[in-house]
């Protein structure tokens, strides 16, 4: 504590010196906040230091297998990402987009091509670390942090593999980890030559890109409209009369008849116990309760299988796939109570 | 012209109003004395719509002259409700989700209502939210913050600790990196709430975090950069410039709006950086690490990244350049009638202050300086108004901001030249609503 704030005191004295203007400058010690704050243990530092730089400073010893990835990722990942990566039905696909030529070059072609639909994390992504460190700190979705350092190293070889930058037989660790990095197809992609960061820690000092002027008179010829939302859209964001203050110099156009089929589904339903079960345990980031999402709607549920209360149970505490379309649904981590209420409601028509 | 009246506009009665039977019923009964039928033949007048403008014509206005309840009735006690809430007559001013534009609610976004407010701060239950993995209520006497890193001891500070140092209080604007993000390519959504409403501005109070890391003993020398952590469970990550935070304007912060955060806002601890989008001030912040070199989070070299025309993607794109944005009227919205408009909005720049905004009607044609409003701060909104008599013409309205380093905010056709359309983030082109001749006014694109 001491040296530390000599050294603030030093730094207050060399701002002085150097700042003729400065009067007022507080020379006490700022880090003078007795009972303030405590030294962090070793395991505190540990349980919460989990981030992975591109230099792989930070990244754990472990290791994982394509084919065990595979295993992993059809009962955890494939819900959200699809079987092979590609499904873009909740987040962006992972995998597609890439080549062998990428991987030579390490800067994907297709992003110089406009016509080229979407961009995937491959596309994207410049350091293998970024893939690693966010897997293991935010995935699966709804379950972040339950995969253990291994199973970090077993999904990105799988993903890796989709993506053609790795073999079938091949084993991803802590200690080859840095030769798969120089087969990332954008790892040369990337940029920091702008003005966009507000530091000076790239050690550039880069202009704005656009200088435009700020001209009064006769700046354009006559104007003309280029774009605008299409009549059939007017209603889709709903009824813009709702959306406005009732008092003021304007009211919001009323865009009412346009939306009766087409209203978004926002309304959150009323909060019954089961309801609340289905929040809780973010069931309603896949289902609906009367239109698809990435599962099927509460309702459609319901119709199929009313009064079958056990099969229902099951279906949750397991998972499924195959009656609903391609996605499967992993099983549910979620308390005995709380899954029979859920499987009770929807056997009794999952209403309101 | 559209069929929305000024309430309480004084009209000219229409000829015939009542029909010839019912004038001669009216004086016939007036002569015997019978004031209490010519009062209910009024009265039932004053039901229909043109015969309300003629009793206004005659007498005045029902909302002056019939005294309603709340002029002759007791009202409610104090605290009937402990943390107030708004008039029931402001249901319409909501933050909303634009339909379609993320699958799942958790990874999701709501708009601030723009068109609805006044001055710059944001209302804190209007504050723009964007969560990616779900917002938490976190006990606040559990939080923990934790710095780590190029310090000499890694430290942990308590809630309770932290609300203890000196503070400091500065309003400032947020707004995310995809703010307009939809409009790259061409107009997609109607309101100014959807086009610009991931943006909202808070008086943040909390603890710069230089303060912080002084008390670790950290190593400040050359070109550090400091990580943040949140605690929700994306565990959002995001490399922070070390010469902001050496300025003394990036904050550990608790409070909001002379309130604690909400939690849609990170409560109990969020970082503030002033000038920088939304995606950096991360919430729910339980670490901040200082390092020797950038950490390539997701959400900086994946996401929140700029794709130029030559394929290269430009990566720790942070800064939101300097921006503006009629708010009053906007998309969506009808005016009421011919005659003067106070034309408002906002400006803004993540590099200083607002130094100039110019307003057109006539598209970009011709442009007039609008007037700033107090207070003009650094890395934060500023108010406009400027004066316009509409005639009841089509106009395209526009606004120009400028800030403090000279840089003007450019068109879609200056934008597009350098960046093409594939860029999603950081969109800051001059935006155009055309007022039609029918008042309704419409979200469009120039070329």
């Amino acid at each position: 504590m001491s040296s530390s704030a000599s050294r603030i005191v030093l730094r207050a004295l060399l701002a002085l010196a150097g700042c003729g203007v400065c009067i007022a400058a507080w020379a006490q010690p700022k880090a003078a906040y007795p009972g303030i704050g405590r030294d962090a243990t070793p395991k505190e530092v540990a349980a919460w230091d989990i981030d992975v730089r591109p230099d792989f400073k930070g990244l754990p010893q472990g290791s994982g297998s394509v084919a065990r990835g595979q295993d992993i990722w059809e009962g955890k990942c494939a819900s959200c990402h699809g079987v092979f990566g590609e499904s873009n039905q909740v987040f962006s696909p992972i995998v597609g987009g890439t080549t062998a030529e990428d991987i030579k070059t390490g800067h994907v072609a297709r992003l110089k091509d406009p016509a080229f639909p979407g961009r995937t994390t491959l596309m994207k992504v410049a350091s293998l670390s970024t893939v690693w460190d966010y897997v293991y700190r935010a995935m699966p979705w709804n379950q972040p942090k339950s995969l253990t350092p291994d199973d970090v190293f077993a999904v990105t070889a799988y993903m890796l593999n989709l993506g053609g930058i790795v073999p079938d037989d091949f084993t991803l660790s802590d200690r080859n980890i840095r030769e798969v990095q120089a087969r990332m197809p954008n790892r040369n992609g990337t940029t920091t030559a702008h003005a966009m960061w507000p530091g000076n820690e790239f050690g550039r000092a880069v202009k704005p890109d656009v200088a435009a002027v700020a001209c009064m008179r006769d700046c354009v010829p006559a104007t003309q409209t280029v774009s605008q939302l299409p009549p059939h859209a007017r209603g889709s964001h709903g009824n813009l009369a709702e959306q406005n203050r009732l008092v003021g110099p304007q009211r919001g156009i009323d865009t009412a008849p346009a939306t009766k089929t087409g209203a978004p589904a926002a309304a959150a339903p009323a909060s019954k116990a089961p309801l609340a079960v289905l929040e809780k345990n973010s069931c309603v980031a896949c289902h609906g309760m009367t239109q698809k999402l990435v599962g099927p709607a509460f309702s459609d549920i319901a119709k199929k299988y009313p009064g079958q209360v056990d099969h229902l149970l099951e279906k949750i505490k397991s998972g499924g796939s195959g009656v609903w379309g391609a996605i499967p649904m992993p099983p549910q981590t979620i308390g005995d109570d709380d899954a029979r209420a859920v499987a009770r409601w929807l056997a009794e028509s999952a209403g309101p | 012209m559209s069929n929305i009246q000024q309430p309480g506009q004084v009209r000219k009665a229409p000829e015939n109003f009542v029909d010839a039977q019912g004038v001669r019923t009216v004086f016939s009964e007036a002569r015997k004395g019978r004031r209490d039928f010519i009062r209910g033949a009024f009265a039932a007048a004053v039901a229909g719509g043109a015969a309300a403008s003629a009793l206004a014509q005659s007498d005045g206005d029902p909302a002056i002259l019939q005294l309603p309840a709340h002029s002759t009735g007791l009202g409610q006690p104090v605290v009937t409700d402990g943390y107030g809430k708004p008039s029931k007559y402001e249901g319409n001013v909501q933050r909303r989700q634009s339909p379609g534009l993320t699958p799942t609610a958790q990874a999701s976004v709501s708009f601030a209502p723009l068109q609805s407010l006044f001055g710059i701060v944001t209302p804190s239950g209007l504050h723009f939210e964007r969560h990616h993995q779900g917002w938490w209520d976190i006990d606040p006497s559990k939080h923990r913050l934790m710095i780590n890193g190029l310090v000499k001891a890694a430290k942990v500070f308590t809630l309770d600790e932290l609300m203890r140092l000196p503070s400091v209080s500065r309003f400032h604007f947020i707004e995310c990196g995809a703010n307009t993000g939809m409009e790259w390519g061409n107009v997609a959504v109607p309101t100014a709430q959807y086009t610009h409403g991931m943006l909202s501005c808070s008086e943040f109070t909390g603890v710069p975090l230089i303060t912080l890391l002084e008390m670790a003993g950290a190593d400040l020398k050359g070109e550090r950069f400091v990580l943040a952590e949140g605690a929700d469970g994306s565990s959002m990550t995001r490399t922070i410039p070390m010469s902001l935070v050496r300025s003394g304007e990036v904050l550990v912060a608790y409070g909001q709006n002379g309130e604690m955060l909400r939690p849609e806002q990170g409560y109990p601890l969020r970082l503030v950086v002033p000038g920088v989008q939304g995606v950096s001030w991360v919430k729910y912040l339980r670490r901040i690490e200082l390092g020797d070199m950038p950490y390539g989070t997701k959400d900086e070299t994946v996401h929140y990244v700029d794709l130029m025309p030559d394929g290269q993607h430009r990566q720790y794109t942070s800064v939101q350049e300097c921006k503006s944005v009629v708010t009053t009227p906007s998309g969506g919205q009808t005016l009421l009638d011919k005659g003067f408009y106070n034309i408002t909005g906002l400006a803004w720049s993540g590099r200083g202050k607002v130094k100039r905004v110019d307003v057109s009607v006539d598209g970009g044609r011709n442009w007039r300086s609008a007037r700033l409003e107090s207070p003009v701060l650094s890395k934060c909104l500023t108010r406009f108004n400027i004066d316009w008599a509409w005639d009841g013409s089509p106009a395209i309205i526009q606004s120009r901001a400028m800030d403090d380093t000279g840089y003007v905010q450019p068109g879609y056709r200056q934008l597009r030249a350098v960046r093409g359309t594939r860029s999603i983030y950081h969109n800051n082109a001059i935006q155009s609503w055309q007022v039609q001749a029918n008042g309704e006014v419409a979200n469009v694109q120039l070329g």
